[in-house]
This record gives C-alpha cells, structure tokens and sequence, in this order.
C-alpha cells in the first residue's frame, strides 16, 4: 500500500509517500525512525496486521514546516529520511 | 431580550445546512434467524453511523448528526438501529469502530481506519470492479485506491482545509438560506454555467459568494459557482494520485449531484451507481471487517457501553 500522508494548501503540495510494502521486515530496521530530526516517523501496526513506518499525526498537518530543515532553499543534500530508508520506499512530493 | 425569547428565537430559525437523518431496515431479513451478527460504528466529524451486517450483507442502518461526545454519538448511532430492529448489543457478535472518533466508542472491539472501512464497504457496495474511491466526508476528504477484495493499495487524504468537504457545502447552504438537499439540483437551473469561485479557502469562499450575490449573480448561479469550485479542488486531490476505472463516491456530499455531475465531466468518467445510502460506506465497511474476524476468530463477549 502507498500511504500519501500531508496536505494540499495554498501555497502547494506537501505530501511523504511511503510504500508500506517495502516496510514490512524492513532491511533497514526501520532506519527512517532514527534519521528523522524531528522525529517524525514511527511505526505502528497498520489495518492489515502488518508492522509499517507512518508520520505521526501531529506533523501531518506541517510537514512544509517540519521538513524545511533539511530542505534547505540553496544546493539540498539528500534528505535524511530517504537516504537511511534503503528499501527506497520513502518519496517526498516538494 | 430576555433569555426565554433568546432561546424561542434561536429554535425558530431554520437550520438549512440540516440533513435528514435516516434509518432502515431490511424488511426481508431477521436478525433473529442470522448464524453471525456483526455491527459497525462510525463516528466522523460531522455524521454518526450504525451498520447491522448479519451473514455478511447489510441488514440495518441508522445516519445521524454527530454531538458534541464520541461515545454519546456511538450510543445513538446504535441506538437508532436498536429501537428500529429489536437488537441488543447482547446480541452482537462483534462491534468495529472507524471515523475519527474511532477510538471512543465505548462497545467496539477494535477499531478500524477509516480508509480500510471506505475501500471495504465500497467493494460491497459496488462490487469488485471498484477501483478508485473518492470519500467526500464532513470535514475532509480522501482519495483510496483498492484492489478487487476492497484492500486499499494507495490513499491519500486532505484533513487540513474544509474546502471540498461536507461541512463547506453547509456553511454556502445557510448562507443561501436554501436546504442543503436542493442546493445540487438548483446548481443545474442557471443560464451559462459560471466560473468556479476562485478562493480556495471555504472562508474567503463564503466572502466571495457574497460579493458574487451584491454583484448581481442569482442564488442558482452562486451555487453553481461553489459547486464548481469544490469539485474542482476534489479533482486536483484525485489527480495527485490517480484515478482508476471503477470510480465510486462515498460519503454525504456523493448525494449531491451538483457536485457529482461535475466531478464527472472535468474527470471524463462516471461514478458507479449505488441503491444504498454513500453515508453509510465507512461502517458498512467496519461491520465487514467484524463478520470476516467473526468467521475466522469466533463471536466475541459484549462489551458495555
């Protein structure tokens, strides 16, 4: 399953896709959750029983503001969060 | 004014955002004679819903206006379906909670995500060719892929703005002081289908439709306007991930067929028919998910509201 968590507002789209398929016994020991400096991930067991990488609630109203510190307005490095998940299942829309 | 006039003037002014709360109950059917009876509670935003599933089809339903408590809204949500068939929640095999007050209703089991709850009741409602469902809620909205069994596959929600929701549609219908039930029909009664009020924001919204009013625009035309509008912010959420065919509509305002009939002309596709009531999805949805564990792990002790 792709979870599109985030928001479409007037100023754009901001939205972290993650493909819960490539999470289930994730290589990475869920790398994500550690990567995060605001510690936005977390896992939790989703509707089917299986063990997934979500956004916690209280960011996924804000995600344009909590990501801009790793998406800096200049040359942008990688992002933390897509660089630790190796199973490549973490996209960011902006 | 004193305080009983404040009050017999506020019970008489028409509350035209009002929907009417409906129940049913399958005249064909007895729970009595049913080996599983599984039930399925959702508390969203602005409506409550009690789905009966006995032997995994629908057999009763209650859709009321959410209060101000979760639990309470559950209880009454139940109770509609009680008082309508008979049911106790003695005889209750299994209760699943979905919506956003999922969480709080006192008698369920387990709760469910709303997104699960929508792709499975869809699937039910509009068989297994249903691919894309767009559940236009009371104050948001979600766009949900699903494979042929109802698993969701891809799903994407806007909770942040009440644009193309529910709850948008009730703040134009008081505003027009026309029942929210006409405002679809009387969006169609217009000369020239007008431009989609451009504010995005259901605020900056109302502003508009009242500068589009003093400007000289008809009721019809302003209706028109914001029904163009909200189905052309739904379409840009549908488009970020996609739109399949099997397109089915859950949730209040998939009765509105001035919103319906435009989200199908800017999509190019038309939405599946349904006989049973889009509000009741998500805990059709929730009372399915209960009769499979029912099937597979057995019936399940009351718990007490």
């Amino acid at each position: 399953m792709i979870a599109n968590y985030g928001y479409k507002d007037g100023s754009g789209e901001y939205y972290i896709s993650i493909d819960t398929d490539r999470c289930i016994n994730c290589p990475a020991g869920h790398a994500c959750l550690a990567a995060c400096p605001k510690g936005m991930f977390e896992t939790m067991t989703d509707d089917y029983d299986d063990e997934v990488t979500w956004i916690k609630a209280q960011f996924r109203r804000s995600l344009a503001y909590d990501c801009a510190e790793c998406k800096p307005s200049g040359a942008r490095p990688p992002l933390p969060c897509v660089v630790a998940c190796t199973p490549g299942a973490i996209k960011h829309s902006w | 004014m004193s305080e009983t006039l404040a009050i017999a003037d506020s019970a008489a002014k028409p509350e035209f955002w009002r929907w009417e709360e409906t129940s049913w109950a399958d005249p064909a059917k007895d729970w009595r004679s049913a080996k599983n009876i599984t039930v399925g509670i959702d508390v969203g935003s602005v409506s409550s819903q009690c789905v009966v599933v006995t032997d995994g089809e629908l057999y009763a339903y209650n859709s009321m206006r959410t209060g101000s408590s979760s639990p309470d809204s559950a209880k009454n949500a139940f109770k509609g379906v009680q008082d309508k068939t008979g049911l106790t929640l003695g005889d209750v095999h299994m209760v699943v909670g979905t919506g956003y007050g999922r969480v709080n209703v006192p008698f369920s089991h387990k709760a469910i995500t709303e997104i699960a709850c929508h792709a499975r009741g869809a699937n039910y409602m509009g068989g297994n060719s249903v691919r894309t469902i767009l559940d236009m809620g009371g104050q948001d909205c979600k766009d949900i892929h699903c494979d042929e069994k109802g698993k969701v596959t891809n799903f994407l929600m806007n909770d942040k703005c009440a644009a193309g929701t529910g709850r948008g549609m009730e703040v134009i219908s008081d505003l027009m002081q026309i029942p929210i039930a006409e405002l679809g029909p009387r969006s169609f009664e217009v000369d020239q289908e007008p431009e989609a009020v451009s504010s995005v924001c259901v605020v900056f919204a109302k502003s508009e439709a009242l500068g589009l009013l003093k400007g000289g625009y008809t009721k019809n035309k302003v209706i028109a306007a914001y029904c163009q509008a909200m189905a052309q912010r739904v379409v840009s959420l549908l488009e970020r991930i996609g739109v399949e065919e099997g397109f089915f509509i859950t949730g209040g305002i998939a009765k509105n067929p001035g919103v319906v009939k435009r989200i199908e002309k800017i999509l190019g596709i038309k939405a599946m028919e349904t006989k049973i009531d889009s509000q009741i999805a998500g805990a059709l949805g929730a009372a399915l998910f209960a009769n499979t564990l029912v099937q597979k792990n057995g019936p399940l002790k009351p718990i007490a509201a």
